[in-house]
């Protein structure tokens, strides 16, 4: 195995926001909130659950790996083959909050394109009409 | 968008070419005759199709005898694929989406 392939990869999102740490943790953890922002899921905020996040293109299959109420949530995400983890920091500011997610994991041998082969290339190419028809 | 993707999303949104390229990543190498059993077209217009997605690099031919072999080049996809940039825009889309509710919610 070369060195590549070991590599991991992530992606990283962070926003200033204008409520405080509580009110976001509430929509990062009540699955009624979090459909509203993200996908129907089975959360549950406790350590080790297993929960799915279901798009209208497939599941994402998570499990929760730590919560620290109001300051830092992380649970795997799987999908499409990929295994990632994806972590939340909520740091408070004087106008609200830092809000900072971290997806990690990927690795470059890992990717949709051989994956989507094993999982279904149909649904995906079932949505490049709806991106085609978008980006025209 | 750049123009590779251009080209990418151009060849794979006519359904009777992505339907055979989709055969060829399902099932392995084809020959035209095969492509055409299950295309519901006629051999030329296989052919024509199959012209489009080498030129696009999707397949690749090789041809045996009196046959050609046609099979799926999936490192052409790459481009598309790229997944800390399709993830990165999935994200920041579900930020602007949770910034929505937070302004919905109820203290």
């Amino acid at each position: 195995m070369n060195e590549l392939a070991t590599q991991t990869r992530s992606v990283i999102v962070e926003r200033d926001i204008a409520f405080p740490p509580e009110k976001i943790w509430r929509a990062l953890t009540q699955p009624h909130l979090i459909e509203e922002w993200l996908m129907k899921n089975d959360f549950k905020p406790v350590v080790d659950h297993r929960f799915n996040l279901r798009g209208d293109w497939g599941a994402v299959d998570c499990q929760v790996l730590t919560i620290e109420p109001n300051k830092t949530l992380s649970y795997t995400w799987g999908a499409m083959g990929l295994e990632s983890v994806v972590t939340w920091t909520l740091t408070p500011t004087r106008t609200g909050t830092h809000l900072r997610m971290v997806q990690s994991g990927f690795r470059p041998d890992q990717t949709q394109a051989y994956q989507g082969a094993k999982f279904g290339w149909q649904k995906f190419f079932a949505n490049l009409e709806q991106v085609v028809a978008r980006a025209e | 968008m750049p123009n590779v993707h251009n080209m990418l999303f151009r060849t794979l949104a006519d359904p009777t070419r992505r339907a055979i390229f989709e055969r060829l990543c399902r099932d392995g190498e084809q020959t035209v005759g095969a492509l055409t059993a299950q295309a519901g077209v006629s051999q030329p217009a296989v052919s024509k199709h199959l012209g489009v997605l080498r030129q696009a690099g999707l397949v690749r031919d090789r041809h045996e005898g009196r046959q050609t072999h046609y099979s799926a080049q999936l490192g052409a996809l790459a481009p598309l694929v790229d997944w800390t940039s399709q993830m990165a825009g999935f994200w920041q889309g579900r930020f602007n989406d949770l910034e929505d509710l937070l302004k919905r919610m109820d203290q």
